[in-house]
């Protein structure tokens, strides 16, 4: 196992699930448009009105969503991550690879570059278009790269619960169902569309021990406010992610270990 | 060390899932350049005991060793030295023929030069170079099968494993994926296959092992397997109004030296015999002598059938639940 052969693996793997979204060209544009078209834009405008920019402490509602948008992307695309590795299960295509001399991780590492790249090329389309509609990013373009880094951190947890799910279940079905019920109330019980302080007491609780609040409340003042409130923020999302990835990572491994022996 | 002859030896292997035992007590060795089948019906462990010489699946107990490597300890060693096909159709819909195998170029750490050098050859082979750039999805079931042989070889392999390689096929692709399997033989690759086709395992496999419920019944040449039934048999039919000359005629049959037992029937006599050809005639001037008209000698040699239901109790099909497919 030499460093050389590991790159070799993982970009072959990789460049296939390049080669499969590039025939299936109308579902990645639909990947990337959904998330702004949906939430940014058609939230955005419903409850810019019934928004108090007070409690937002924001400009406007789109700039306040636009921070939570960006992490439920994330979210979204991490958690369904491992869903295609769940079909390589199923069809035999997973012990086809496994047969190869690879490193067991390989196919993992692919999976998670390649969905991270997704999301970050959806995480600038979703800037973009909240710049389109007025917002201006008050940390500018090193704000970005941050935003973009913290995405990817909080990605690489994510990828591993869903990997670890897609290594569990019995079928596909469960896999979904399970996925929708982590996924809804891991963004209605975060600050993802409204901020703790207009939340009731048992919620904000709730959404406390949540790490996509935490997450969010790293980035959305890297959109709104300015380098001198998002640094702090910033560190300590870095510090609960080291932690939120370290337990995912290794409940995943050992799902994964358990399925492949 | 080992016989060098010896590829892969397997010693008390288990595997249970739970509460079901997929394998019982499996012993057997593989020799080199063999083409060497598992026959058993559906469910008999087949698969399992390919998915753990391929190192995909630990085993409960028991060892098994691929060219003098522990499928456990040393799987990574295996897994470089092995090619693989399995059952189902393993591929992805949406990659082309030759991006599979440029895939799993990348993943057995082949040159790109050596690899597309595979590739050009390997298409050849199982002939599908015209549609190599389609992707996996508009192939037939055979073309799939195909792409799955040219992916289990693409790495050049010590040892080929095939699980069912012909299920599905019809009779046109199941004889040409007969004849890659002995030009395989023929380049020094040793092959192990399952099937639970009699007729494959008939005229592919040079040994074979009969598996039913986990655990192997026995192991052999076809032909030795058939031989060890008893060799070749008679059967005579008496005309009907002569039944009772039965007894007489058993025992003047079985005072001939090249008959081993003769049995008696509702219709004639059973004989099993050592060599047709010269027993046949001394039969015939036994009847005549003693006075017995025959309505009909047959000639009967023993098939695999006979073999598999002499030593599992029954048919390969109708043996289990989930044997009506077909
Ligand atoms: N992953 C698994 N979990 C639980 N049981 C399993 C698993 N894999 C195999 N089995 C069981 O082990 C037994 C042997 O299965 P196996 O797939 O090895 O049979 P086979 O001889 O290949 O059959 P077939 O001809 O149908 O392919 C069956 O009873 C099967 O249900
Ligand atoms: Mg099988």
């Amino acid at each position: 196992m030499t460093f050389q052969h590991y790159k070799q693996e993982v970009l072959a793997l990789t460049m296939r699930w390049v080669r499969r979204l590039s025939r299936e060209k109308f579902s990645m544009l639909f990947t990337l448009v959904q998330p702004m078209l949906f939430w940014l834009i058609f939230f955005g405008s419903l409850f810019q009105r019934a928004a108090n920019i007070q409690i937002l402490d924001a400009p406007n509602y789109m700039s306040f969503l636009a921070g939570g948008v960006v992490v439920m992307t994330v979210l979204n695309n991490g958690l369904a991550g491992g869903v295609d590795l769940l079909f390589d299960k199923e069809n035999g295509f997973l012990e086809r690879m496994m047969s190869t001399p690879i490193h067991r991780s390989s196919v993992i590492l692919s999976r998670y570059l390649f969905v991270m790249a997704i999301t970050g090329m959806q995480i600038l389309v979703i800037l973009s278009i909240a710049f389109v509609f007025g917002v201006r990013l008050e940390t500018g373009l090193p704000g970005i790269a941050v935003i973009l880094a913290i995405g990817m951190l909080f990605g690489v947890g994510l990828t591993a619960i869903s990997m670890g799910i897609a290594f569990s279940v019995k079928s596909h079905g469960d896999f979904f169902s399970l996925l929708g019920f982590l996924s809804l109330p891991m963004i209605f019980l975060s600050s993802a569309l409204v901020p703790l302080s207009a939340m009731p007491g048992w919620m904000q609780v709730v959404a406390m021990v949540n790490p996509m609040t935490w997450v969010i409340d790293a980035v959305r003042p890297l959109i709104i406010t300015g380098w001198d409130a998002a640094i702090p923020q910033v560190a300590l999302a870095f510090l609960i992610l080291a932690i939120f990835d370290a337990v995912c990572l290794y409940g995943g491994a050992k799902a994964f270990r358990r399925a492949i022996g | 060390m080992m016989d060098p002859a010896v590829v892969i030896d397997v010693a008390r292997l288990r595997k249970t899932f739970g509460p079901v035992t997929a394998i019982e007590d499996l012993s057997f060795t593989v020799h080199a350049g063999e083409i060497f089948g598992l026959l058993g019906p559906n469910g008999a462990g087949k698969s399992t005991t390919l998915r753990i010489l391929i190192t995909v699946l630990p085993p409960s107990a028991g060892t098994a060793t691929v060219l003098g490597h522990d499928v456990v300890t040393e799987a990574d060693t295996v897994r470089s030295l092995i090619g693989y096909v399995p059952q189902e159709r393993a591929v992805d819909r949406f990659l082309t023929g030759r991006e599979h195998l440029e895939l799993l170029g990348g993943l057995y750490h082949l040159s790109r030069t050596e690899t597309q050098a595979r590739i050009a050859e390997l298409l050849k082979l199982v002939d599908l170079e015209e549609h190599a750039d389609r992707v996996a999805k508009t192939y037939s079931g055979g073309m799939k099968r195909k792409l799955d042989i040219a992916c289990g070889l693409l790495p050049n392999p010590k040892i080929v494993f095939l699980d069912e390689p012909t299920l599905g096929l019809d009779v046109q692709s199941r004889l040409r994926i007969w004849d890659y399997i002995r030009r395989l033989r023929e380049q020094g690759i040793t092959i192990v296959m399952t099937t639970n086709y009699l007729e494959e395992a008939d005229q592919l496999c040079d040994r074979l092992a009969i598996i039913d419920g986990g655990t192997i019944r026995v192991i052999g040449s076809p032909l030795e397997l058939k031989t060890g039934l008893g060799g070749d048999s008679l059967a005579l039919t008496i005309k009907d109004h002569e039944t009772e000359k039965l007894p007489r005629l058993r025992d003047g049959v079985m005072a001939l030296p090249l008959v081993r037992d003769v049995r008696i029937n509702p219709t004639g006599l059973d004989v099993l015999v050592e060599s047709p050809e010269k027993s046949l005639p001394a039969v015939i001037e036994v009847a005549q002598r003693l006075d017995c008209s025959l309505d009909g000698i047959e000639y009967h040699r023993p098939r695999l059938d006979d073999v598999f239901v002499a030593h599992t109790g029954h048919g390969l099909r109708g043996g289990t639940p989930d044997a009506a497919e077909e």
